[in-house]
């Protein structure tokens, strides 16, 4: 091949400058996302008057927002390049646990709530322990915590659902009015949530440990920086979300369902990833999970207000989360 | 070198694994604002004279002295803490971090005040520019401290780990490999960024197989042979063929 000089420079600085393109439009954030949710709600909005109304965008809001909730957890755990799929049982195992102490043993709510969180946390701290500890892979740890947790919910329920919590457990049910539109707390919380986990992973240490540990897990080591200890923080603030996810369930539903998050492992993944998160660790955004979860929630809520049968939704999503991994997997084949 | 106290030193250095002594007595000395070469051949205990050096593990036997006093270091961040600095041959960066980031890992800066101590905020303006400054210093040039390490070639990626070792290194650099895992031209990069780092007063140890790059740099030679250091030669008093007939036995010196 005999291509003459300045031609094969310039496509090489052209290279040099999509490569730095590309660094840039991570650093701002996730872009294909947005787009994808863009055009979803375009496309909606033309099909269908209702959608755009603001009651309709406030139930989208609802409908996602366990599942938002439970994958900013997971948003965490997989930019260390992990991956949680207890998170469905263990936030179903916080439900039972603040319901049943607050309904059938006199435990105050508060205390309750504390208490399902805390168990959440637990698992979480499990989890951690298990990945640095024993250096087992993040996805065996957690499919054993997932069937722990699932086992314990449906033995402490006795397969019933309880009912009639406290009135605060429910308190993130209640909704208040915006110009017509009913808005819950639970989602003024789960946003409150997102924005948290932004400041934090975007402007503590710890946030830029929990990327790098993804990153590259011996050069962070070899930098002084404790990686279990920090491993076992990431999978235990994970624990400590989802049991906020468990609370927010518990408020929208008013019960403590044994069969509630069955599925929710594996919503919060394809929401994360959605969401242009990397399964490979050290690249995300918790901005991406929210569009991520919103775009789950936009498909489905639409497809329903113009007729498509629900099974539509979920063969839509499957290609959406293909397309988004594909992405990811050339992406980081380009960096190699 | 005589007359100087050396910086970093020990003595009789055993260590040994089940039934393969990796140290049988080892002794080590360095001197100030010198760049030492550590060569030897494949088992000859080089790696683990380094780890044993740098915390990573601990000797049996014998003792290490910084400055005069001894040192029991328990693990890296202990031999960190003391000032000593380690940069490895497989660019251990993160990747998608940025450059300041990188030099800042686990030294991260807060913001004063009430963002720095309650939203424990970090003051990244300020590790900008204290990047940068570190960067020029070693006469690193780089576009912008703002894009991720894995934009620059692996030389620049190599220069970033060099320049957070000589941030914060103050009493010593341990260099292992570092041009191993890079082309002809960043090797050549990162030698002479070795040379400025000497040339900043720091002292270097420097791990390497090349002999050409040792003879270039080193201002002393420590040759390693079967656990043991059998030889201090300089690139002036022997010939690299020399050095090479010791480190392999063909060759017998007495130790000064």
């Amino acid at each position: 091949m005999d291509i003459p000089t300045p031609v094969r420079s310039a496509s090489r600085s052209m290279a040099a400058g999509l490569a730095r393109a590309a660094g840039r439009v991570s650093a701002i954030g996730p872009i294909g996302p947005l787009f994808a949710l863009g055009l979803a709600m375009a496309f909606f909005a033309v099909k269908s008057h209702q959608f755009l109304q603001g009651q309709n965008l406030s139930l989208v809001l609802q409908q996602v927002m366990e599942v938002a909730v439970l994958a900013i957890g997971q948003t965490i755990v997989i930019l260390t390049a992990g991956i949680d799929l207890s998170c469905g049982a263990v936030m179903a195992f916080g439900t039972i646990v603040m319901t049943k102490l607050a309904t059938s043993s006199g435990v105050p709510a508060i205390p309750a709530i504390l208490l399902g969180i805390g168990v959440c946390a637990g698992f979480g701290v499990l989890n951690g322990a298990l990945v640095t500890k024993i250096r087992l892979p993040a996805f065996i740890v957690t499919l054993g915590t997932l069937n722990i947790a699932f086992a314990l919910v449906h033995i402490y329920s006795r397969e019933e659902t309880i009912a009639n919590p406290p009135s605060a457990m429910t308190y993130f049910g209640r909704t208040f009015a915006v110009g017509g539109t009913n808005i819950t707390y639970g989602v003024i919380l789960m946003l409150a949530l997102f924005a948290l986990v932004w400041f934090v992973l975007t402007q503590t240490a710890w946030g830029s440990h929990v990327y790098s540990v993804g990153n590259n897990q011996e050069a962070t080591r070899l930098a002084g920086i404790r990686t279990d200890r920090l491993l076992i923080s990431v999978y235990a603030i994970a624990g400590v979300i989802y049991g906020i996810a468990g609370l927010l369930l518990v408020a929208r539903t008013e019960v403590g369902d044994p069969n509630a998050g069955q599925t929710d492992n594996l919503d919060s993944i394809t929401a994360v990833v959605l969401g242009g998160t990397s399964l490979f660790g050290g690249r995300g955004t918790v901005v991406g999970t929210l569009i991520g979860a919103l775009i789950v929630g936009v498909f489905r809520n639409g497809l329903q207000l113009i007729g498509v049968a629900s099974i539509y939704q979920i063969l839509i999503t499957g290609i959406l989360v293909i397309l988004a991994v594909s992405i990811d997997q050339l992406t980081h084949r380009g960096r190699q | 070198m005589n007359g100087a106290e050396p910086v970093f030193a020990a003595r009789g250095l055993v260590k040994r694994f089940g039934h393969v002594t990796a140290l049988d007595g080892a002794d080590f000395e360095l001197y100030p604002g010198e760049i030492l070469a550590v060569i030897g051949d494949n088992g000859a205990g080089k790696s683990t004279l380094i780890k044993a050096l740098s915390g990573a593990l601990q000797p049996d036997e014998g003792e290490i002295r910084l400055d005069g006093e001894p040192v029991h270091f328990r693990s890296p961040l202990d031999a960190r803490r003391a000032g000593i600095e380690t940069v490895y041959q497989d660019l251990a960066v993160a990747p998608a971090l940025d450059i300041a980031s990188n030099l800042f890992l686990g030294r991260e800066v807060r913001r004063g005040g009430l963002q720095g101590r309650a939203l424990r905020m970090l003051d990244k303006r300020h590790m900008r520019r204290e990047a940068g400054r570190y960067l020029s210093e070693l006469k690193i040039g780089i576009q912008s401290l703002r894009q991720p390490v894995e934009n620059l070639s692996g030389g620049q990626r190599q220069g970033v780990a060099v320049a957070r070792a000589a941030a914060w290194g103050r009493r010593l650099v341990i260099m292992d490999e570092p041009t191993a895992a890079l082309g002809v031209k960043e090797t050549g990069q990162v030698l002479e960024l070795i040379k400025r780092v000497r040339e900043r007063g720091l002292p270097v140890i420097l791990i390497s197989h090349d002999m050409p790059h040792v003879f270039e740099l080193a201002d002393r030679i420590h040759i390693m042979r079967l656990g043991r250091r059998v030889a201090v030669v300089t690139p002036q008093s022997h010939t690299m063929s020399e050095a090479v007939a010791i480190m392999t036995g063909a060759t017998t010196l007495e130790v000064a």
